[in-house]
């Protein structure tokens, strides 16, 4: 690992900590909510940035998958098993003598017993990988447009579907989704008393996530990547399968998706199928175009400012449109991200130029 | 199914037929001149629509209908002088994203000019109870209308396309821009003029099928991906294609609900279809493979 | 010993014959060339090589293993390195980069490995850097290493072109017109980076328009014209075929 990057990751880390510290003394602790939920959609956001900036594939669908990631945690863990193990389902027999289920209590007091946490988690990260690497196959022979309007069309469908089923809660989605308890004392719910706890984990998940995509761009994959979206042909006369290389960047990003999906779902305590929707997945787009495509530190940046800006209100009732403004204006002006402003690109070109 | 109920669906499944089709051309104008997909398409549709109800507040129907064409078209011009016309050789991402940034926006202006209520044209003649009767099913005189005016469309804009000099200059650009400027036609404004017919032809598809299925400010997106949907079935770029597919899309639909498919699951159909042609038939259902596989996607 | 063998390869365009039946060995050790006017076929024999283009009809075998048919990345595995016309260096990349992508089918770290950072991983890219530092030395232009690639002279990224598709340890080497947007200067340079590479032991294929570059480095040369093969020989042979004469000056 470069110098230059362990300095960035302990910047970071620095700056996560007296963030909380910093909320700690002013008596503003309750910005961690909005934090905590921030770091949750940041996650998303480098993984778009994987597929997007580094693979050059746009995805407009994204939002479908962290909705299969939460929806999936959400809906196995609300759902209670007990009428069925008392109707004698050996299924649910055998997973409960396996212990992969929990008993609890719904608002009301009365028993419950759902899927535990840790295996709807692992369900339904496995179940997001699979469909993108399903979905992946087809969609990703297709370029430009036709690519746009296919993962536009992917995120359509998975909203439509959770919309329209009973199982997903239809218009109201599913609330009083439990805490997740990683590790005994580590849960992820959104207890006031928990914050402090939960703002750590979000900011833990999501620094182990950067570096995990900071070392794959920065590696013979990740320059597999780059070469793939600066000339293709070239790229497969290298010998490397760039179907392969796009798909797999496709299925780790869903993969980050779905994560995001499934702990904020724990944390916020439930999950509507706004999540799923088109505008949420345009979003995403906007924050990894205007963080600069191809820059990691720019989507997280970018990703970290704007989200909680909007989750504070700050955009008030014109938040979608805030975005779209934002989206236009850069693209205009700014294709390569606010963060390498022409005139700062220029500087430096200026600079280079005298310097050799 | 009785013939008056298979003929009543037949007529449902052609109107929505074929303004998913009038969307697909206003794609196809554009692409065919700009290589650029316009995501905000179906904003044109509804801008048409909603503006035609407000100024109907003030004007004769057919007046309010001129003029939110009017108003359409010069928003359409607005969109490719301000955002399009001066970008120097911009990737196809870029452009995605600046249409799509644009339909939002359009999009949320709606909701703050007009709120999220649902409005509606009144019928061009008789009204929601008056009907004809064709092969024994009552149909709607609305439903007359649309075919009318949506086949006048067609007609016109392919007479347009081969007869009238402008016409024939937008034709040239298509086929080879550098070619056509190097004629002394002005590429930049037949692109400006492409946005401007394709957003006319929008606003008149808004404005005929508002009585039936009403207007408010999203109802771009959902006739934006079905008319996308068409335009592929059809082969990008190919208008009279476009038309046989927006009536087998339309056909599709209204029977899949005649057979009991969920409606909220309408969408899906057509999109999943837009998938599988993607997949198997890129170049669309009538489309030339090799000359698909010329162009820039 | 013959390396590559073509044989009867046709294709067409619509009603353009542009590849008929056309077939010619190279015999390993070689730098043949294919010449001929503007729309002689040459490149679209070249993209059936290298499986850019599908054939209608013929064979190609390489090594006497078919390779018709293979993807693009796939052949590059068999031992087959090619450049590109309009030198496509990967933007954003420094030259180094560039070679070290080259030598991508040499390594192995996947996405798991390169997401940790094993030990191995970092071995690797250790390993790989010094090999394409060695590769950038070869051609010439290791002072150019930490320069993003794109940003120089064309003769020089033609180097590291060649650096790049060397990477691969191919036995074959295709060169799409590598003369192509170079001064004469350049070209010389160029000539002499491929008898260079030729006496490193590797196979030269090239297709070229520039008859002074063909004909000082070539150890054979196949003249097409209009899809057609026309003449096959040494160059002096070549530059006194009459039916070559007549295409060049009929051009």
């Amino acid at each position: 690992m470069g110098a230059k990057k362990i300095t960035g990751i302990a910047l970071l880390v620095v700056f996560v900590v007296a963030v909380q510290i910093a909320t700690q003394l002013t008596g503003t602790s309750y910005y961690l909510t909005q934090l905590t939920m921030t770091m949750y959609s940041c996650l998303l956001i480098i993984g778009l940035c994987l597929v997007m900036g580094y693979a050059g594939q746009v995805s407009l669908g994204h939002a479908g998958f962290f909705a299969i990631g939460g929806y999936t945690s959400a809906s196995l863990t609300t759902t209670n098993l007990l009428p069925a193990l008392e109707g004698g389902s050996s299924w649910v027999s055998m997973l409960n003598s396996m212990g992969l289920l929990t008993a609890g209590s719904s608002m009301f007091g009365e028993p419950l017993l759902t899927v535990h946490p840790w295996l709807a988690c692992l369900l339904a990260i496995t179940i997001t990988a699979l469909i993108a690497f399903l979905v992946g196959i087809p969609v990703l022979k297709l370029k430009g447009h036709y690519l746009a309007m296919a993962t536009l069309g992917f995120g359509i469908i998975i909203f439509r579907i959770v919309l329209a089923m009973e199982f997903f809660g239809e218009a109201d989605g599913i609330s009083d989704v439990p805490g997740f308890t990683l590790l005994p004392g580590l849960t992820v719910n959104g207890d006031i008393d928990n914050r402090v706890v939960n703002y750590y984990i979000a900011a833990a998940v999501l620094v182990t996530g950067f570096v995990l995509l900071l070392n794959l761009i920065d590696s013979r994959v990740g320059r597999a990547l780059r070469a793939i979206h600066g000339a293709e042909d070239a790229a497969d006369s290298m010998g490397i399968n760039t179907a392969r290389y796009k798909l797999y960047t496709f299925v780790i990003s869903a993969v980050f998706a779905a994560v995001a999906g499934v702990l904020l779902t724990h944390y916020t305590g439930g999950i509507s199928p706004s999540d799923a929707g088109v505008m949420k997945s345009v979003r995403y787009v906007a924050i990894v175009a205007i963080g600069g495509m191809a820059s990691l530190w720019g989507a997280l940046t970018m990703g970290g400012i704007l989200n909680f800006l909007s989750l504070r209100g700050f955009f008030g009732s014109y938040d979608d449109a805030v975005f779209g403004t934002i989206l236009i204006i850069i693209m205009l002006f700014a294709p390569e991200g606010v963060l390498r402003l022409t005139l700062w690109s220029k500087f430096k070109r200026q600079k280079k130029e005298k310097g050799s | 199914m009785s013939l008056e109920l298979f003929s009543q669906y037949i007529f449902a499944g052609i109107t929505y037929g074929i303004i998913y089709a009038i969307v697909a051309i206003g794609f196809n104008i554009i692409y065919n001149t700009t290589g650029i997909i316009n995501f905000a398409q179906g904003e044109f549709v509804m801008l048409g629509g909603m503006s035609a109800i407000t100024l109907n507040y003030y004007l004769p129907l057919p007046l309010a209908i001129i003029g939110a064409v009017l108003f359409t078209m010069l928003i359409g011009a607005l969109i490719e002088i301000v955002f399009i016309r001066w970008l120097k050789n911009p990737s196809v991402l870029r452009l995605i994203i600046i249409t799509i940034g644009l339909s939002i926006i359009i999009r949320e202006i709606a909701l703050h000019v007009w709120g999220d209520t649902v409005r509606a044209l009144p019928y061009f003649t008789g009204n929601v109870v008056s009907s004809v009767t064709i092969l024994g099913a009552p149909i709607s005189p609305q439903v007359l209308w649309v075919l009318a005016v949506c086949s006048c469309i067609v007609i016109l804009l392919s007479l347009f396309f081969k007869f009238t000099p402008l016409g024939k200059e937008m034709q040239a650009c298509a086929s080879n821009r550098l070619a056509a400027t190097l004629c002394g036609i002005n590429a930049k404004n037949m692109v400006t003029f492409s946005f401007m017919l394709s957003a006319a032809i929008g606003a008149v598809a808004g404005c005929v099928v508002s009585p039936i299925t009403s207007s408010e400010y999203d109802m771009g997106t959902g006739l934006a991906i079905k008319g996308f949907t068409v335009a592929v079935l059809g082969g990008l770029g190919n208008s009279l294609a476009a038309v046989a597919a927006g009536l087998l899309l339309g056909i599709i639909e209204a029977f899949s609900i005649a057979i009991g498919f969920p409606l909220a699951f309408q969408d899906a159909i057509s999109i999943s279809i837009l998938l599988v042609i993607l997949f198997v038939r890129p170049h669309g259902l009538f489309g030339n493979k090799e000359a698909a596989s010329l162009k820039e996607f | 010993m013959t390396l590559l063998k073509v044989d009867g390869l046709n294709k067409h365009f619509g009603g353009l014959h542009a590849v008929n039946s056309v077939s010619f060995d190279v015999k390993k050790g070689d730098i043949k060339a294919v010449i001929g006017p503007n729309g002689a076929g040459k490149t679209t024999l070249f993209n059936l090589i290298c499986g850019g283009l599908d054939a209608d009809s013929g064979a190609v075998e390489f090594d006497s293993q078919p390779i018709l048919g293979l993807k693009p990345y796939q052949i590059a595995a068999t031992g087959i390195s090619r450049t590109f016309q309009n030198i496509k260096m990967f933007p954003g990349m420094t030259a180094l980069e560039n070679v070290m992508v080259g030598l991508h089918t040499k390594s192995r770290a996947g996405f798991w490995a390169a997401m940790l950072h094993l030990p191995s991983t970092r071995t690797e890219e250790k390993t790989i850097r010094a090999r394409a530092y060695a590769l950038l030395e070869l051609l010439e232009i290791a002072q150019f290493a930490d320069v993003e690639a794109s940003s120089l002279a064309f003769g020089q990224q033609r180097a590291i072109e060649f650096a790049r598709a060397l990477a691969s340890d191919p036995t074959l080497l295709l060169l799409d017109e590598p003369a192509a947007g170079l001064n004469i200067y350049e070209t010389a340079e160029v000539a002499r980076l491929i008898t260079k590479i030729q006496q490193q032991g590797i196979t030269v294929l090239l297709v070229e328009h520039d008859m002074s570059l063909v004909m000082d480095i070539s150890d054979e040369i196949v003249v097409l014209s209009c899809g057609q093969h026309i003449a096959e020989g040494t160059p002096s042979e070549i530059q006194h075929n009459e039916e070559v004469i007549q295409i060049y000056l009929g051009e």
